[in-house]
């Protein structure tokens, strides 16, 4: 058996130096300036530098630089692209999740859905481009198709196997408290599975994130993907190497809100609170 | 005699696959009654709880409650887990009032219920966590509480301060019987070790394995609150010892 002992209050040692800001810094600071030193070495190589990069970003924002077709598109794009990657996010979750609980709790749907979303599961998005463009259309359509297909996966996959891996004591806790079979599923079914099925939400927000590029190469005339598109054709790899940045951060800051949500939401779960 | 709220009537399990878990089980509970069932893994004192819960089914015989055969689950019947078995996503207090809610109480009356039993069960301070931050025995106390709350007239304890510590074990015991005394409540209570069936129990029934059956029971006359290491206590000791050991010497002869 073991003893339960009082847990020894935090750390009470005399003030330490919290290194946790260096320790993340270190990394990031230490690519940017390889990748500074390996443009500074070959001057005129194809991947440009980036100071060209920063200005790039600069021009992408605020214009007044080159004064092209990419000055001043930033915000234009990345609109069209978050507007694209929440709502075909939002209609894979809104496909995913009860498909995964019915999957997940009852066995007719699972013996005839199971195997043909096995088979469909390991097809690349970028697969499903040529098909997409035929069924939908060049444009917004099919990018969102892709986007969305992209996302359905993990959401789907995440929500059955939390709604299947319920502890089996919470049934018998319900029941003998006087909860009917019917109603199990409303009162410890859904809220038992709702940690799984966030993480199958943020997995899925952030493959949007991830397909999005893929997504705008349907021929849609704006978005992050559909500038770094145009970009690469024209050779600009500084606005190539921006727009990755963009999305790195974009995708970052969406994963960011979603967590702070779900640490509100989900106080009571050790693994979210 | 009192009627019995609770009777088992020959009553067997046999498992698919024919594994006999429990043989001809008769065993009368009489309201108030604390009734501890002891015995060695595999002599079916588990079976038989979770038969009277109603989470398995009966192959032989009838389980009756206040004269009515058990068919399922149900309030009338509380079932305190060693595993605590408390919703993780509710607070303490809403733990409690689950089953009023769930038996259609509105909200305001169970939550006020709930409140009776956070208090009863000392469980203030946390009425606003979530069981994750509570230790084991606090967590037995909200799955004591939530069976109180539910107006249960049975509590079957499936071994319950089994994953406690010593001390908190001790504490426990000390307040089921305070409890119990104050409720009328009827229980029975699953458990392995002999001192905490005498010291608890006003009948002790004791089991053994291949196949599970009842082969004794033994009524406790001690004054409560009772004293483990009094010489009284210790000839009830000896003396279930024997019956638990008869049988495991004639099970190797």
């Amino acid at each position: 058996m073991i003893a339960v002992v009082e847990a020894l209050p935090p750390d009470t040692a005399p003030a330490r130096i919290d290194i946790t800001p260096l320790l993340r810094i270190i990394v990031p600071v230490v690519l940017l300036l390889s990748w500074w030193g390996a443009t500074a070495l070959h001057p005129g190589g194809l991947i440009s530098s980036p100071q060209e990069v920063g200005t790039a970003l600069w021009d992408l924002a605020f214009g007044g630089i080159n004064d092209d077709a990419f000055s001043e598109m930033l915000l234009p794009d990345l609109i069209a692209s978050a507007g694209r990657v929440y709502g075909a996010f939002l209609l894979a979750a809104a496909l995913a999740l009860p498909l995964g609980m019915l999957i997940g709790r009852l066995r007719i749907v699972k013996e005839m859905l199971e195997p043909t979303l096995q088979v469909l599961r390991p097809v690349p998005v970028t697969a499903w481009l040529p098909l997409s463009m035929i069924m939908f259309g060049i444009g917004p359509k099919s990018a969102f198709f892709l986007v969305a297909l992209g996302s359905f996966y993990p959401i789907l996959i995440n929500t059955i196997f939390a709604v299947r891996s319920v502890e089996p004591r919470l049934f018998e806790a319900a029941q003998m408290l006087g909860v009917s079979p019917a109603r199990l599923f409303t009162k410890v079914v859904l809220p038992a599975s709702l940690p799984g099925m966030f993480t199958g939400l943020r997995l899925g927000l952030g493959l949007a994130w991830v397909v999005i590029v893929v997504g705008e190469m349907t021929g849609v005339q704006t978005g992050l993907g559909a500038m770094i598109m145009d970009a690469r054709q024209l050779s600009r790899t500084e606005i190539v190497i921006a727009g990755m940045a963009i999305i790195g951060v974009a995708g970052y800051l969406s994963d960011y809100a979603v967590l702070a949500l779900g640490r509100r939401l989900l106080a009571w779960s050790p693994q979210h609170g | 005699m009192v009627e019995p709220i609770l009777r088992a009537i020959n009553t067997g399990k046999i498992y698919p696959g024919g594994i006999e878990a429990l043989r001809n089980a008769n065993l009368d509970i009489a309201p108030g009654e604390f009734v501890c069932l002891i015995g060695a893994s595999g002599c079916g004192k588990s079976t038989l709880l979770r038969m009277i819960a109603g989470f398995e089914t009966v192959t032989s015989g009838q389980i009756v409650v206040r004269g009515r055969p058990v068919t399922g689950p149900g309030p009338d019947r509380g079932m305190v887990f060693q595993d605590y078995g408390l919703f993780p996503w509710l607070t303490i207090r809403k733990n409690i009032a689950f089953g009023p809610i769930a038996r259609g109480k509105p909200k305001a009356e169970a939550l006020a219920t709930a409140d009776r039993f956070v208090s009863m069960m000392g469980l203030d301070r946390f009425a606003d966590s979530y069981p994750h931050q509570l230790s084991g025995g606090m967590k037995q106390r909200v799955a004591i509480g939530r069976v109180l709350a539910n107006d249960a007239q049975v509590a079957l304890m499936d071994e319950p301060f089994g994953a406690l510590d010593a001390m908190t074990r001790e504490r426990l015991q000390e307040e089921l019987l305070t409890i119990w005394r104050a409720t009328g409540l009827s229980v029975v209570f699953v458990t392995h070790s002999l001192e905490e069936a005498i010291y608890l129990a006003d009948r002790v029934v004791v089991m053994s394995p291949g196949p599970g059956r009842i082969v004794a029971g033994e009524r406790i006359m001690l004054d409560r609150p009772r004293d483990v290491s009094s010489p009284e206590f210790n000839d009830i000791r000896r003396h279930l010892a024997s019956l638990l050991h008869a049988d495991h010497a004639r099970e190797a002869a």
